[in-house]
């Protein structure tokens, strides 16, 4: 049970300080979630800290790779203009 | 006759051009504030038009975080409410933040305000910000903080915030209604939450408001900053402006919005414009019966260092940075000197022009002939006179003479026509761009007008001058309206002004 940071990260440090297990680390080239520790937040919140403040769609993924914030999500952009 | 450079007249208000107190550049409006906050604004780049020529602003980057999203913002960019999108900043460590600071602020004493404001929102990166802070304090006494903040976090803030040297915080407050706020922030992150909607907005503005009234309670000067968007709250921001000058805030800053495709923000992709120079202008106007409006807003880069309107960044990476020695304490001395200098004259600049407005009240009393008023921009590299080439201005400065004395409307940028010497390239388009730029404008005054752009220029409307190099701006600006008053150019609604497209 652990969620995953992926290459389209930002690196904006805006998960890592509410990760209540401390399992957001800098790394290059992008932050990570250590496996090992991260509890998707259960016992602690509602929802998984750090896909709840990511501003990036599609940079966090679940255990099946399914993005928690997929494309238009947070922005509201239409998915034809994302693409283009 | 003799134009007055200062308007401080309260009556004529309500109707016609400019209203109450509205007429001098930002610093005469200046005059209108209470003594301890002039006094505290008064060599602050940012907030006094004259300053700005003097002394020298610059913002580290050491917030990345933000607990919001706002429509016009790519977050893979720097906060787009300071900093122009696109531009990444250097992020730096705290400890780094500092040592770069005090090696601009010994290399550039003229530097006196020390900014945070992204690449996020500096108040969601409470530790980065305020150890910054803390040690600046310490280190630094003489630089002034100040931050700027989406308000969502303010008010659990402000009492850290009052410990500290900071005696400016900018908010940026789009709305008031959450209807409208609706359509700008698609999400905020809160208690844990990210909430969607009205909702969002809702809490998005009660704790701007909040914040606004808990700073202004404990005495610490808040600006205000809008982004105009044309269609969405463009009307809106006149209540806005109201509401935040009842509340306290001594200045109010209507920028506008970016929102080039190529950003990818939502605004930019979704086709929203921004507005026009003429659109801006307008709400600054109608903004500025209500309270001291900020017209030389650059927008500049949160890591911007320099004068506002100059980057001079590059000197200051981090890897330059830290090959220098800095002796803080001897630094100190020296820019104290400096200080003081620069202080000396201002304050006999503004000597200066309050005799002249006496002088010009008691004259003004038996003849006054109303005349349009007239656009002019003005190609300067600071220090309050006309020392640029036309060829070279990236940017021109934009005042309005009119019977009332000149003022001060806001900054145009463009590309440079001749980046230098002969090696002109792009300078035809280049021409174009600054032609459109400058619409509306009837003379532009700077040290030189090459050859090449002086037909051109003169076929748009908007007559070349040269003449006044090294002149103060505003007794430049009068005299060539002056001259356009004795040649006859200037009976009201004869020449019908020119629109910017
Ligand atoms: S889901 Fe929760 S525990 Fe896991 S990394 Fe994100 S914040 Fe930490
Ligand atoms: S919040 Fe998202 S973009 Fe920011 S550091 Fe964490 S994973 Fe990366
Ligand atoms: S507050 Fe600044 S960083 Fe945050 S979304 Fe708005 S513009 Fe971007």
């Amino acid at each position: 049970m652990a969620l995953e940071i992926i290459e389209s990260c930002t690196n904006c440090w805006a998960c890592q300080p509410l990760c209540p297990s401390k399992a957001i680390y800098e790394a290059k080239p992008h932050f990570m979630i250590d496996a090992q520790k991260c509890t998707e937040c259960a016992g602690d919140f509602e929802d998984p800290q750090c896909a709840t403040i990511c501003p990036i769609e599609g940079a966090i993924l679940n255990e099946d790779g399914v993005p928690l914030n997929p494309p238009g999500s947070l922005t509201g952009i239409p998915l034809q203009k994302l693409a283009a | 006759m003799q134009l007055p450079v200062i308007n401080n007249t309260a009556s004529e208000a309500s109707q016609g051009g400019c209203s109450a107190g509205s007429c001098g550049s930002t610093d005469d409006q200046m005059n209108h504030l209470p003594e301890h906050i002039r006094q505290k604004v008064f060599n602050h780049p940012c907030y006094s038009e004259e300053a700005h020529h003097y002394f020298a602003r610059m913002h580290v980057a050491v917030a990345p975080a933000c607990n919001i999203q706002c429509n016009y913002c790519n977050r893979k960019y720097d906060c787009a409410n300071e900093s122009r999108p696109g531009v990444v900043s250097e992020l730096h460590h705290p400890v780094q933040a500092v040592k770069k600071v005090l090696a601009v602020a010994a290399t550039i004493p003229q530097m006196t305000v020390l900014g945070i404001a992204g690449p996020g929102d500096p108040l969601a990166n409470p530790e980065r910000t305020f150890e910054t802070f803390r040690m600046l304090s310490e280190q630094a006494p003489d630089i002034k903080l100040c931050v700027s903040t989406n308000g969502l976090s303010l008010p659990e803030q402000v009492e850290e915030l009052s410990k500290y040297n900071i005696d400016h915080v900018t908010i940026t407050i789009n709305c008031v209604d959450p209807d409208v706020g609706a359509q700008i922030y698609p999400w905020i992150f809160w208690k844990n939450k990210r909430i969607k909607g009205r909702e969002a907005a809702e809490i998005l503005i009660a704790q701007q408001q909040k914040g606004l009234e808990m700073l202004v309670a404990k005495g610490i000067l808040v600006k205000v900053n809008s982004v105009m968007i044309p269609g969405v709250n463009d009307k809106h921001l006149e209540e806005v402006s109201k509401i935040v000058k009842a509340k306290g805030a001594f200045l109010h800053n209507v920028m506008p919005l970016i929102s080039e495709a190529e950003h990818g923000t939502f605004y930019g992709l979704t086709g929203q414009r921004g507005p026009t120079n003429e659109e801006l202008q307008a709400l600054q106007d109608a903004c500025e019966g209500d309270m001291n409006m900020m017209r030389h807003c650059r927008q500049c880069r949160a890591d911007a260092v320099g004068l506002l309107g100059e980057d001079r960044g590059s000197e200051f990476t981090m890897d330059k940075v830290e090959q220098m020695e800095i002796n803080y304490p001897e630094a100190m001395k020296m820019r104290a000197e400096v200080h003081a200098a620069i202080n000396e004259e201002l304050e006999s600049k503004r000597l200066a022009k309050e005799s002249k407005v006496q002088l010009v009240s008691i004259q003004g009393v038996q003849k006054k002939e109303v005349t349009r008023p007239v656009l002019m921009a003005v190609a300067t590299k600071g220090g309050g006179v006309i020392n640029e080439h036309f060829g070279h201005a990236g940017e021109f400065l934009i005042y309005e003479a009119s019977s009332e004395g000149v003022r001060f409307i806001g900054h145009r940028k463009t590309t440079p026509y001749c980046e230098g010497g002969d090696t002109c390239g792009d300078g035809e388009s280049a021409l174009d761009k600054t032609l459109k730029v400058l619409a509306g404008c009837e003379a532009v005054l700077c040290s030189k007008v090459g050859y090449e752009p002086w037909g051109p220029l003169e076929a748009a409307g908007i007559q070349p001058n040269g003449e006044h190099a090294m002149e103060p701006i505003e007794e430049a600006v009068l005299k060539v309206y002056e001259e356009m008053r004795v040649a006859g150019k200037l009976a009201v609604k004869v020449v019908e002004q020119q629109k910017v497209a």
